[in-house]
């Protein structure tokens, strides 16, 4: 028997998609616990009890973060800033400082409250400083602008890249000082001089995708990398599928 | 599973070029396809036989310390290159006769041409310093012919060091060569230039065909590759990643240092290949957005474009006999593909039948393509990327490496009857070294350590 190591890897990206389908359909979404409030009046009506948690807790400005928030025994949620909410329930916020979220839940047997902080880290020179707000941030750019990834031998942009491109070029369109680069990235795999010219084909698929929904020709570079710089060296799928991508970052 | 159809087909990969017609025609297919196979013996010396060569150690001609370490250095320098040749049948040193015969008369003939040694042509001579100086007395003689038997006689006059030991020794045994071997000159005078991986940058690098002397050329501290000499050997052309991507840059050997190349017209710019003539550079540029194969002078002015489809279309190789063809990878069809053209851009043919075909090298007398390929390419699939050579009148192909790993650039030598190549045995990159071999896959030979890619041989 002469196994090549194709074979082992294959064996192991098949073993990865069954892993990865299996912990999909494995991954059912708890049953909510009945709220205690909906079954009528309690006779001795309980005192609510509250929890509400951040995620992460601490941020780099533009970046986001999940509120999540529990309670029972309550009639009225509310949230300091975002207002009367359900009883139980989840919500993404963008606090531009540091910020003390404040949840008081009120029920037939009393009131209580929880608080969560979520710590905004500011850029310690910020990108503004030159009194260009257009430029936003660079946390922001990232936030907006995500890097593209394509399949195996392949330069044209997925269904998810499309709509990660319209979300992009909003937000270029909104900040029409910045010029960006896109790098292109091949996986390891293939010849060297043949993925420079398809890291080529897949920046200008990104660039394309930007020109078409209204961003400026004159404010995207295009560099391709091929295989020369990678992002991990790993030899499996998950590795090479993040080699795979048109890179943006703010060209300055 | 090994899926090895092993047929026994004649191959004289080895022999001039009227030879390469007949063998071509003696390739017999017993299987029901008409494709070539993916495994199959090849015999050097099917049809015609090798010259049987002895190749004596030389006598020392002084008793100078030095003597004794540069004969060394001769001795086996003359026996590796007269090995490597791929033309004779070098009779194995413990067959030889004792005596080290160091001029005409010391020799006896049938010593030699009797058994075990059975040589018909003899190297012998003798090496001796003094004074700061090497001299070294190469003879070449037939064994059968008692009355005339002198071929070859040649005397060498060099500063007595390591590096001319070696270079003596090249000079002599590409005389015997150029003799023996039909006419064409030997490679052992021959340069190999290379990318010489280190942390992480890329430099461009020279050695001596058979490993030696290996040197930086540029110092760049970024990443240069696909490095192609020119056919005067006086310029390397590659590319170089700068701020603006990569693009191609120009390095003289004669002033040793980086000379001006502006291909203009922006986006990124790679695989240059010189014409024959040293006039023009052929490269893949991405000036429109999508990489197309141009030409333009050698110093990167007038550059007009020859391919138009869209998809990565990328290292061009002029055909060195004419210069009128080239042969490149082009992508149109999704994995990319080997394709010649005229180099005015018309007559396209598409050389491959799938798979995923890199690197082309154009053999000198532009009837072979050598180039890397991958024939059963996808996720998981049996198999990997060898070096294959193909005929191009008839898009007949063999495959000259098996199960060494991953292999890619193939690039003839002068004489054709060499290939040298990048070898990656695990798959890594890190792992890749650069390996010589006969065009015929056999006579393997490691020239470098791990971290050596992209081998560019010279054209002389």
């Amino acid at each position: 028997m002469n196994v090549s190591p194709a074979i082992y890897r294959k064996a192991l990206v098949m073993a990865a998609v069954v892993a990865a389908l299996s912990a999909v359909t494995g991954c059912h979404k708890k049953e909510k616990a009945v709220a205690p409030a909906t079954l009528g009046p309690a006779p001795s009506a309980p005192a609510p009890t509250a929890t509400l948690t951040a995620d992460p807790v601490a941020i780099d400005v533009g970046q986001s973060v999940v509120l999540n928030w529990r309670t029972t025994n309550a009639t009225s949620v509310t949230i300091d800033g975002i207002g009367e909410v359900a009883t139980n329930g989840t919500q993404t916020v963008s606090p531009s400082t540091s910020t003390d979220f404040h949840l008081t839940a009120k029920g037939d047997g009393g009131s209580t409250d929880a608080n969560v902080r979520v710590t905004v880290r500011v850029p310690q020179a910020p990108s503004n400083a030159n009194g260009d707000g257009d430029m936003g941030s660079e946390a922001a750019f990232h936030q907006n602008v995500k890097d593209v990834f394509f399949d195996y031998d392949s330069y044209d942009l997925r269904p998810d890249a499309q709509t990660s491109s319209q979300t992009a070029a909003s937000y270029l369109n909104s900040h029409s000082a910045i010029k960006i680069v896109i790098g292109g990235y091949c996986d390891e795999r293939g010849s060297a001089e043949y993925n420079l010219a398809l890291g080529e084909n897949r920046a200008n698929a990104a660039k394309t995708a930007l020109v078409n929904a209204g961003v400026a020709a004159s404010r995207i570079r295009v560099i391709s990398y091929g295989k020369e710089k990678q992002f991990c060296t790993e030899q499996n799928e998950s590795c090479w599928q993040q080699n795979r991508r048109a890179q943006f970052s703010l060209d300055r | 599973m090994k899926y090895r159809p092993a047929r026994s087909l004649e191959k004289l990969l080895l022999r001039p070029a009227g030879l390469f017609l007949i063998a071509f025609a003696l390739l017999t297919f017993s299987s029901v396809t008409l494709q070539a196979q993916d495994w199959f013996k090849t015999e050097t010396s099917a049809g015609v036989s090798n010259i049987r060569l002895a190749v004596a150690d030389f006598k020392p001609a002084s008793v100078d310390p030095q003597t004794a370490s540069l004969k060394q250095t001769f001795d086996s320098t003359l026996f590796n290159d007269l090995s490597s040749a791929g033309i004779f049948d070098i009779v194995s040193k413990s067959l030889l006769p004792q005596a080290t015969p160091g001029a005409p008369g010391e020799i006896n003939l049938a010593q030699w041409s009797a058994a075990p040694a059975n040589a018909a042509m003899i190297a012998f001579g003798a090496l001796g310093t003094s004074g700061g100086r090497l001299t070294v007395n190469g003879f070449l003689f037939d064994a059968k012919n008692t009355q005339f038997p002198q071929v070859l006689s040649k005397q060498y006059s060099e500063e007595a060091n390591e590096e001319m030991a070696r270079q003596v020794a090249h000079r002599f045994a590409d005389e015997i060569i150029f003799r023996l071997g039909g006419g064409i000159p030997g490679i052992a005078e021959t340069k190999i230039y290379y990318v010489k991986v280190g942390g992480g940058n890329k430099e461009i690098w020279a050695m001596d065909y058979d490993g030696a002397n290996q040197h930086e050329i540029t110092h760049l501290g970024t990443v240069s590759i696909s490095p192609r000499v020119s056919p005067d050997n006086s310029r390397i052309a590659f590319s170089s990643l700068g701020k603006d991507g990569f693009q191609i840059r120009m390095y003289s050997l004669l002033l040793n240092r980086m000379v001006n190349f502006s291909s203009g017209g922006g986006g990124t710019n790679l695989s240059p290949a010189w014409s024959p003539n040293g006039r023009d550079i052929a490269f893949s540029s991405s000036r429109t957005g999508d990489p197309e194969i141009y030409i333009a002078d050698s110093n990167g002015g007038s550059a007009r474009r020859v391919t138009s489809f869209r998809g990565p279309d990328v290292s061009p190789v002029f055909n060195p006999k004419t210069g009128s063809q080239i042969a490149w990878i082009s992508g149109r069809t999704h994995l990319p593909q080997l394709y010649i053209m005229d180099a005015d851009g018309s007559a396209i043919t598409r050389l491959t039948d799938g798979g995923y075909a890199t690197s082309p090298s154009w053999s000198p007398n532009g009837q072979f393509l050598a180039f890397a390929w991958d024939r059963k390419y996808g996720p998981g699939a049996p198999g990997g990327q060898d070096i294959y050579v193909m005929e191009v009148a008839t898009k007949r192909w063999i495959q000259v490496t098996h199960d060494i790993g991953r292999c890619d650039f193939p690039s003839w030598s002068p004489d054709g009857r060499h290939l040298v190549f990048a070898n990656s045995p695990d798959g890594r990159a890190s792992s890749t070294r650069i390996v010589s071999m006969l065009a015929d896959g056999t006579g393997r030979r490691n020239l470098t350590g791990p971290g050596a890619d992209m081998p560019n041989w010279s054209w002389k």
